[in-house]
């Protein structure tokens, strides 16, 4: 199973607005308790979406300019992002249907 | 024959009493199910630093579920991760209805724990988690040297507000009263922190801002005098209402919807038990949830020795109750 890859400030561009597929983010912090529980639940997510959705993470301690172009005040927060735009947006830890409603709707 | 979704014990909540609870209906070598809808841990995986459980001078509260949680699954505890949309009885049985499916168990503890308080007020809906947060162990790096308003007077709000002066550059307690509520220790810290100050007798009355928070209205509750501070962020602790939703015309519940036990934790209805912040006075405290676990599983063990005669789920599935660890 692969697992969601780390994208940066650098590689945001690339790896996330220009991505021809669908890409789910989940925005995070090492020291942020609820991003711990989501994460096994993303990784879920990857493995069930795999080719319909790009799963990736982005750390908003070390890529403060991404999380605040966002405007991100408040994590785990989780986007959807299609062609380039946000499609979708989930704030805080939320159980797996309801990241799956999330994810369908944006599609 | 065996049914998989037949239990001795079912837990609904995944906090500190319910861990407990699993720990030792588990160890009681009863077939025991842990039902979370969120985070393990509830209020407590929240808490940046535990620093009252007994033992342990400091841990991370996520940490400290971690902890709890491996320990009752070591002696065979099994954890599901749905939402509880109803409870019956079901003969001498419990039912319980998720969204995962249906569990029948033979004894039924609630240990589903208490939700935040909102304050109410306009604004605050509409900004959550664009300046309006209920967690600052979560949400405060994100206001690094900017002013934030920090609501309540309970420990709580008192804890989080010297949390939040990690980042902050200025935190103002707001509170409607003229003393806090908090315990004496954290008074200390909180007054004696250079950045924070106290709005005494004050409440917010509305929260600013278009996408992202921009400041608060405030209205001093003796003179009724309004003013506005520019802020970005406001964290809100305000105490929080018990999850018996679900229990409503079941069981007894007071003004503040606490469900009414005994000294076992047991309520009115047979097998049916309620433990932690759910049932009334609760300390509200991780060790005195832990304690109100311990005995509301050791009491389920004693009811279901009584009412089963052997005749229990554990029996019936012995490969499955013998403990991993």
């Amino acid at each position: 199973m692969t697992k969601p890859a780390e994208v940066t400030d650098n590689d945001w561009e690339t790896e996330v607005l220009k991505n021809d597929t669908p890409v789910f983010v989940d925005f995070w912090a090492p020291w942020c308790g609820p991003c711990r529980m989501v994460a096994p639940l993303v990784d879920e997510l990857s493995a069930e979406y795999d080719g319909k959705v790009k799963f990736v993470k982005l750390n908003t301690d070390d890529n403060t300019e991404t999380a605040t172009r966002y405007g991100i005040r408040s994590i785990p927060t989780m986007m959807v992002f299609k062609g380039g735009e946000p499609v979708g947006q989930i704030i805080g830890f939320r159980p797996k249907s309801n990241l799956k409603q999330a994810i369908d709707a944006a599609l | 024959m065996t049914d998989s979704r037949d239990y001795d014990i079912v837990i609904i909540g995944g906090g500190p009493a319910g861990l407990a609870a699993g720990l030792y209906g588990a160890r009681g070598r009863h077939k025991t199910l842990l039902i979370e809808k969120g985070v393990i841990g509830g209020q407590i995986a929240l808490t940046e630093a535990v620093e009252n459980y007994p033992g342990i001078q400091m841990i991370n509260g996520f940490d400290l579920a971690q902890a709890m949680l491996a320990q009752s699954e070591s002696y065979g505890m099994e954890t599901e991760y749905t939402e509880v949309q109803k409870i019956e009885q079901q003969g001498l049985k419990w039912l319980v209805s998720t969204e995962a499916g249906d569990f029948t168990t033979r004894a039924l503890i609630v240990t589903a724990g208490a939700e935040y308080n909102r304050l109410g007020v306009p604004g605050e809906d509409r900004l959550i988690g664009k300046g309006v947060s209920y967690c600052a162990t979560c949400d405060a790096a994100f206001f690094k040297d900017q002013a934030a308003v920090v609501v309540g007077g309970g420990d709580s709000a008192l804890e989080e507000g010297i949390f939040t002066t990690r980042y902050v550059s200025k935190a103002t307690i707001v509170h409607r009263r003229d003393e806090f509520r908090a315990s004496a220790i954290l008074q200390e810290r909180a007054l004696a922190d250079p950045k924070i100050e106290v709005a005494w007798n004050t409440v917010v009355t509305e929260v600013l801002g278009d996408d992202q928070v921009t400041g608060v209205r405030l209205k001093d509750v003796n003179t009724g005098e309004e003013s506005t501070m520019d802020v970005t962020a406001v964290f809100i602790f305000i105490g929080s209402t018990p999850n018996t939703g679900f229990l409503g015309g079941l069981i007894p519940l007071d003004g503040g919807k606490h469900a009414l036990v005994d000294e076992w934790m047991a309520t009115p209805l047979p097998g049916l038990f309620a433990a932690g912040d759910v049932r009334q006075n609760s300390a509200r405290q991780v060790a005195s949830s832990v304690g109100d676990g311990v005995t509301a599983a050791i009491a389920a063990d004693h009811y279901i020795t009584a009412n089963f005669h052997g005749d229990t789920a554990a029996a019936a599935a012995p490969a499955e109750a013998t403990p991993a660890a």
